[in-house]
């Protein structure tokens, strides 16, 4: 009672990231590893709001944020968030250099993010609020922190995809990296849009 | 150069870790590894090490090597549990102090919990869950290495810390602001948080890879409500860990950061707030309740029809059962600290959650019952945990409901009635659970059965040892003992109930001896499982042979009915006979020392932030990043079995037809 | 076979024990079991009311339960009937989620009325004596704002009316627990709660922290000494004029890690309630009440409000 194991596969018209069984579990897994991830901030999020009034002898929300690096912060990651659509949109045409272009434009906003990010932090951090100042700065230290890591790990991770990418061509596995790699910088656009409203935005006016 | 020897020393080995326990722990850490190290040359046995075990990536490996770390971890949570009762049977005369009885009590609960049960749940998921939906892997099988050794070198970083450094002494619940450096300087808090932050990593990545792999990985045919009861369990819990997870990783890091970063999230100044810890904590610690409580349900319901010799009562209830009780879990976990002043409408709010999750877990007693109702019902051992659970369980939850009684609750919490509810609840439940799936899968690890006359003596002591330990405690909560302390005074009429309990304690001791004695009688005269079906079974893993071959099914098999190997033999249809022509080459993931460099990796860096030694840490870091990287190049994932091969091995097991 | 039955007393002789001990649970020293207050008896009744209940499904299911494996043990020639395909009855199934539903219910109703009923102070109380409670590293430290007298490791209260006690810390976490009396409550830095006890007789009854705060942790205990109103009334006027008052160095004495032993002060520095220093509002709280505003002066603090009562 069993069935040949070739049976199992029906041929289907798929993108090519699907196209193989093993390839398209492993983006089922990545998807709850997103939701593992969504959790993180929810619980970092949940935690900066209580911890948000808990100013002690440091500055308050309103005192700190000045919202010019923040908006430039937030085209630079939005504008990517469009660029790695057009690389994946590429990749789906077997464009593979237009696909690579996308994606260093996309990793080099990127890293345009990080380093407006890093500059307002060394900034606050000078101007003597650290973290250790307040839970509330604690609490925006590390909701903010947490996803500017993430940012940076997947600028790293995005390059070593161009390597691969370049050597291998666009296969089921790296066809499948690459569009895994897009949930996750689509999902940190998501969250810093997030962090915008209710850190910066809310933050400022309230 | 001196300097810096001595200051190494007073570092690794203060004064407080130099006492007979601990210089008696490192005697016997450095004698056994002695020992393992001379066998190991000696046999020439360190290739095959490495080659079968260290690098594997087959989930039956993982799954054996998961079982032995919880064997382990149970015999140190024990000797743990041992040393705090012997304390309090003499509360005028302590045998140990204060310090290292806070240090005990704190790796008993830590131990037990994360390195004990979670990784015993592991072992049987590992071993079971594939078989039974008829895969032949798990979802991600190199993941699933990679989390057996963050979990690995979790569990030893933490355990190293009674020998070096000194131990955590914050109770495995780390209630800040104790936690803090103000109160709490040295390595101690630091292993602790890094530790379960490695493991955690692990774990987490377990519960997506069971996950995906029940969704995705089932043998054709197998719908949703065609899966074993155990698949339902290792889907609610995997579901579980992956909600419950992310809080405990933010709170433990916040704690670490508190320590050795010097934020402020739960300091006593800076507006520090520790009761959000509290909630974090315990939006993880809930759940966390049920993620080692739903597998033992699992267990049960395939236990209990295969050695009632009857199909599961009610399989679509208790499905929606487990449903509602994973719902449900997360919205309970204030009912841990009702007395911290969330006001009344959320103490009454969470007090009916509590009352309305005992509402399904009734409806499985129930179910339970009625499946040996009209059945044939086989007393073995893994039976016999099975019956003792129901009435224990029964108790365990009935005073959780006295608990969750919101005002009653004001004077039980922190006593040793509450000690006694969740011993109650996790020995009864999830210690006799585990039991009994070692007992019931064992022959389809190792290819014979365990020894039953012994097993009964083991479950015998076990059952009564543990009513005598907790059952005066609960009666020492009512006298207003509480939790945590080292010694009392007398004239509280403490002292006889306590001298009872330890007794009991010891009792559980000879158990686990036994049990022990046991697994190494039966390696050699257990009696051999020839058939692959050694209990009559009703699921798929018992079609094919004891152990599994590597690939475990040499051809998928369609699943028409609930309990599929059951529906088959009844049909009188077998996966044992099989023509030439249909074997087919098999892909199998293949061996990588990748997850153990990972893992060792991750315990250099988790090394090095305990005390603070920022060049290991970034030696580690480089090992982690290293790692990935390479792990991103390396598309040398599987081998293939060649089907002439296949061949072989299954008429070497006489499962070939002609 | 028979020879495994004769086994079978021996096997029940621990439970045997165990039932004998809770026969003889009766005595004093069940402190649970005797409030002296009406807040640890309503808990106590509570208590009562759902064990009862409990044992009204325990007693059933165990019966069921030894029938089950009595009757359908697996051995040659017994008669009860084998239905190996038997999987599931509707009507049975639906019964045992309605069973526990309604025993849940009959426990829910009162849980939720007194939880709230609790919160409060009773109606008719007037102006009820409040009391500053601090745990610090392994000592308790109560302080009477109303009169400016402290005490350390023991607490003197009128008997026969409520305490309104305003717990906080300035040290690990602790709890406030005097089991004759009623139920603990947490004491947390950067958070006031309330709790209302009150104490039927005059008498003595000990108290002590249920919550683990460190090496010294099990010395966390103190007396609570219940008096006659009127004699309460002479021991806060005698007290205020002859104890040693609290000077500052004697506060930031208390601050140590370490254990003192009962103490008595006659006034104490202004700002050494935390709540006062780190500016707190009365929120929250199981037993939290409208407190009497003249006895205490609170700095509110933006956002606490919102944080302390549902974070």
């Amino acid at each position: 009672m069993s069935l040949p194991v070739e049976d199992e596969k029906i041929i289907q018209h798929v993108p090519a990231e699907f196209s193989d069984e093993k390839e398209s579990i492993k983006i089922t897994g990545f998807w709850m590893f997103l939701v593992t991830d969504v959790l993180i901030f929810a619980s970092l999020f949940s935690s900066y709001a209580v911890f948000k009034n808990q100013v002690a002898q440091g500055p308050s929300a309103s005192q700190l944020f000045t919202l010019g690096p923040v908006i430039l912060e937030t085209l630079l990651l939005l504008t990517s968030s469009f660029t790695i659509g057009l690389a994946i949109y590429a990749m789906r045409k077997e464009n593979k250099r237009a696909l690579m272009f996308w994606l260093i434009l996309t990793l080099l906003l990127g890293a345009g993010f990080v380093t407006a990010e890093v500059h307002d932090f060394v900034t606050f951090v000078s101007a003597g609020a650290t973290w250790h100042k307040s839970a509330f700065l604690s609490g925006f230290y590390i909701l903010v922190g947490t996803h500017g890591a993430h940012v940076t790990f997947g600028i790293i991770w995005a390059a070593t995809l161009l390597f691969q990418v370049a050597r291998r061509g666009l296969t089921a596995v790296t066809t499948r990296k690459l569009f895994t790699f897009s949930l996750y910088w689509h999902f940190l656009d998501i969250v810093w849009i997030f962090i915008f409203t209710f850190v910066y935005l809310n933050g400022k006016i309230v | 150069m001196p300097s810096f020897v001595m200051y190494l020393v007073h570092t690794l080995f203060p004064h407080d870790v130099l006492r007979p326990t601990e210089l008696g722990a490192d005697v016997m850490i450095i004698a056994t590894g002695v020992i393992i190290f001379y066998v190991l040359t000696k046999q020439k046995k360190w290739l095959y090490l490495w080659r079968e075990w260290l690098t594997t990536v087959d989930h039956k490996k993982i799954g054996i090597m998961y079982l032995i770390a919880a064997l382990a971890m149970l015999f140190r949570g024990g000797v743990d549990a041992l040393m705090l009762r012997t304390n309090l049977a003499l509360p005028s005369t302590p045998v140990i102090d204060a310090l290292e009885y806070n240090q005990v009590f704190t790796t008993h609960g830590t131990i037990m919990i994360f390195f004990m049960a979670m990784p015993f749940i592991f072992a049987l998921f590992n071993v079971a869950v594939p078989l039974m939906i008829g895969a032949r892997d798990v979802a991600f099988p190199r993941i699933n290495a990679m989390s057996f050794w963050l979990f690995a070198f979790g569990a030893l970083l933490l355990n190293i810390s009674f020998v070096i450094g000194g131990s955590p002494d914050a109770g495995w619940t780390a209630y800040p602001p104790y936690t803090g450096p103000m109160f709490n300087p040295g390595p101690g808090e630091n292993y602790f948080f890094l530790s379960l932050l490695i493991a955690g990593i692990g774990t987490t990545m377990t519960g997506i890879n069971f996950l995906v792999t029940v969704l995705r990985m089932r043998a054709p045919g197998m719908t949703l409500m065609k899966m074993p009861m155990f698949i339902w369990s290792a889907l609610t819990t995997s579901a579980l860990i992956i909600f419950a997870f992310p809080p405990l990783t933010v709170a433990l890091a916040m704690s670490l950061f508190d320590r050795i970063f010097g934020s402020s999230f739960f300091t006593l100044g800076h507006g520090g707030l520790a009761m959000m810890y509290v909630n974090l904590f315990w939006l993880f610690g809930h759940p966390e309740v049920y993620i080692v409580v739903l597998p033992v349900f699992g267990i049960f319901s395939e236990v209990v029809a295969t050695f009632s010799q009857k199909a599961l009562f009610g399989y679509s209830v208790m499905v929606i059962s487990i449903v509602s009780i994973m719902v449900l879990a997360y919205g309970t976990w204030v009912h841990h600290f009702f007395t911290m002043g969330a006001g009344p409408g959320v103490n009454a709010f969470f007090g009916l959650s509590t009352m309305l999750i005992a509402i399904p877990t009734g409806v499985k007693i129930f179910n339970w019952i009625f499946t040996m109702w009209g059945g044939r019902i086989q007393m073995t051992v893994a039976m016999l945990y099975q019956m003792a659970f129901i009435p224990t369980f029964v108790i365990g939850g009935a005073t959780g409901i006295l608990l969750a009684t919101v005002p009653a609750d004001y004077q039980l919490h922190n006593t040793y009635f509450l000690i006694a509810h969740f011993h109650n609840v996790l020995i009864g439940g999830t210690l006799f659970g585990l039991l009994s799936g070692l007992y019931y899968w064992w022959p389809k690890m190792f290819g014979h059965k365990l020894d039953e006359r012994q097993g009964k003596w083991a479950f015998w002591l076990f059952f009564w040892g543990f009513w005598i330990t907790f059952g005066p405690q609960y009666l020492l909560g009512l006298k207003g003992m509480t939790r945590r302390i080292y010694t009392y005074p007398a004239g509280f009429g403490w002292h006889t109930l306590n001298v009872i309990s330890t007794l009991g304690a010891f009792v559980m001791g000879a158990a686990f001896v036994i049990l022990v004695y046991n697994i190494i009688y039966s390696l050699q005269h257990g009696e051999k499982d020839l058939t692959g079906d050694p209990w009559n079974g009703r699921t798929l893993e018992w079609a094919i042979p004891s152990p599994a071959p590597e690939y475990n099914f040499a051809r998928i098999p369609v699943v028409h009915e609930r309990d599929a190997w059951w529906d088959m033999k009844q049909k009188g249809q077998t996966l044992a006979a099989m023509r030439p022509e249909d074997m087919r080459t098999l892909e199998l993931p293949k061996n990588t020392p990748i997850p153990f460099l990972l893992g060792f990796a991750f315990f250099v860096v988790g090394f090095g932030m305990t005390f603070e030694w920022w060049y290991i840490v970034a030696l580690g870091a480089i090992g982690v990043v290293a790692t990935l990287i390479y792990s991103g190049f390396d598309y040398d994932e599987h081998k293939h079995i060649a089907a002439e091969e296949v061949l072989e091995i299954e008429a070497g097991l006489g499962r070939v037809q002609g | 076979m028979p020879k495994r039955r004769h086994r079978w007393p021996y096997r029940l002789v621990p439970l045997a024990l165990f039932v004998g001990l809770l026969v003889s649970g009766c005595g004093q020293q069940y402190v649970l079991l005797h409030p002296k207050g009406p807040v640890g008896t309503t808990e106590l009744h509570l208590l009562t009311l759902s064990s009862l209940a409990m044992v009204v499904i325990i007693i059933p299911v165990f019966i069921l339960f030894g029938i089950a494996v009595w009757r359908f043990r697996d051995k040659p020639g017994n008669k009860a009937p084998y239905r190996p395909d038997w999987h599931g009855h509707k009507g049975l199934e639906i019964l045992w989620w309605v069973i526990p539903a309604v025993v849940l219910t009959v426990i829910a109703i009162p849980t939720v009325k007194q939880t709230y009923a609790l919160s409060k102070l009773p109606a008719t109380t007037k102006n009820p004596v409040v009391i500053d409670v601090t745990s610090l590293t392994w000592k308790w430290l109560f302080q009477y704002p109303g009169h400016h007298v402290a005490t350390v490791n023991y607490v003197e209260i009128p008997a026969g009316q409520p305490v309104l006690f305003e717990l906080t810390a300035d040290s690990a976490m602790n709890t406030f627990w005097v089991p004759q009396l009623g139920g603990m409550e947490y004491t947390m830095p950067n958070s006031v709660l309330p709790l209302w006890l009150e104490a039927n007789k005059p008498g003595v009854y000990w108290g002590r922290s249920g919550q683990y705060s460190g090496l010294k942790f099990e010395k966390m205990t103190f007396n609570v000494k219940a008096v006659s109103p009127q004699a309460f009334n002479r021991w806060l006027i005698k007290t205020g004029n002859t104890a040693p008052p609290m000077t500052l160095a004697k506060y930031h004495a208390l601050l140590k890690f370490n254990t003192v032993g009962v103490a008595t002060y006659g006034s104490y520095p202004a700002n050494t309630f935390p709540s006062v220093t780190k500016g707190f509002t009365l929120q929250g709280g199981m037993y939290t009440t409208m407190h009497d505003q003249k006895n205490l002066i609170y700095v509110p603090m933006s956002g606490m409000a919102k944080t302390q009562g549902n974070p």
